[in-house]
């Protein structure tokens, strides 16, 4: 009887090494509100699903629930990386309903609003801590990246040993700065890229291949 | 080391006595020996019942990675309309002074002895940031 349990719990082990080796790896996409996490999560899913992940907008939070597109297929140099993008959403430390205000919402409307961001961002850091395999950062080129929650995130980041990938977003805009992001975070490659105009995915598809998978 | 001064269980001051706010801003000195004994959930939970009483937090030492997380977590979780929108942080390191190895800096492990000031997000504004000086504006409510 203990020779057979042995051997089912060792057949178990091994069966379970082979599956979780080909699961495919949650990748966290994170950044700061309006830095274009839903735009590239977007690009991703349709590059390769044919589906898209969310809604975007330039209304701060408006990807308040993190959403997972599953099983995506990234096939790069003869290799294919299959991973489940989750799209987080920003990252803040505050959270004013009045801010809303400017977007043409009625109060009610700006204060469920600013309730749901709060739960997101909670939502978020525990996936952050729990439940994601690697980070793909992404930031806003036209901004400036030296602000405390940019910091923080990219320290607790470092603090999980989680593979990151910073993205320097919307060089389509005159006013983006790669450099000012490579200074910011000189520890990390940097990408550049417009999510919104598809410019140099290439590049960000090899390096999503290089570093998840 | 600077004088410790921190909110009471109650948001008593330090020696429980009640905050005197008859129109000034209270800062607390939070100093390093009485972070070192704390739980993460008591230092948060210092930080923030601190702040909602509309107190400016200095703390000598700051936050491991993982407690600015469950900071970030359990702020969002008490934002409310009208009455708290959320807390404002800087941070800047202090590596020079700390015995973080060259190997260590690297690799981006950086030390929590950094000083860190965190207030209420309608109270405080960060006017200048560099790796040695933190310029903030300070309102009353």
């Amino acid at each position: 009887m203990g020779l057979f349990t042995n051997l089912k719990d060792s057949v178990s082990r091994v069966t379970d090494k082979l599956f979780s080796a080909q699961e495919p790896k949650r990748i966290g996409i994170y950044g700061p509100p309006n830095a274009g996490k839903t735009t590239l999560a977007n690009r991703i899913a349709r590059d390769w699903t044919g589906d898209a992940v969310g809604p975007e907008s330039h209304i701060p939070h408006e990807t308040r629930r993190a959403r997972r597109k599953e099983d995506v297929e990234i096939e790069r140099n003869g290799k294919t990386v299959t991973i489940d993008i989750v799209d987080t959403p920003g990252v803040t430390t505050k959270v004013d309903y009045e801010e809303f205000l400017d977007h043409d919402m009625e109060k009610d409307d700006a204060v469920r609003r600013s309730r749901e961001a709060t739960e997101g961002v909670a939502e978020a850091m525990h996936w952050l801590r729990e439940d994601v395999d690697g980070v793909i950062y992404v930031l806003d080129s036209t901004t400036d990246p030296f602000t405390q929650v940019n910091t923080m995130l990219i320290g607790i980041i470092e603090s999980q040993d989680l593979p990151v990938l910073i993205l320097a977003n919307k060089t389509d805009l005159e006013e983006s700065s790669v450099q000012r992001i490579q200074n910011a975070f000189p520890q990390h490659e940097t990408i550049p890229l417009s999510a919104l105009e598809g410019d140099n995915m290439d590049e960000v598809y090899e390096k999503i291949a290089e570093y998840f998978g | 080391m600077p004088e410790v001064k921190g909110n009471g269980p109650n948001g008593d001051g330090p020696n429980g006595d009640a905050p005197d706010d008859a129109g000034g801003v209270q800062i607390d000195l939070i100093g390093a020996d009485r972070m070192a004994n704390m739980a993460a959930m008591e230092k948060i939970r210092m930080i923030l019942d601190g702040v909602r009483d509309n107190n400016i937090v200095i703390l000598e030492t700051g936050l491991s990675p993982d407690e600015e997380s469950k900071l970030i977590e359990v702020t969002m979780t008490e934002i409310s309309p009208d009455e708290f929108n959320g807390i404002e942080i800087e941070t800047y390191p202090r590596s020079e002074t700390t015995d973080q190895s060259f190997l260590d800096r690297l690799m981006g492990n950086e030390s929590t002895q950094k000083l860190t000031v965190i207030g209420p997000a309608n109270q405080i504004e960060t006017l200048h940031k560099d790796e040695n000086l933190i310029s903030a504006l300070v309102s009353r409510k």
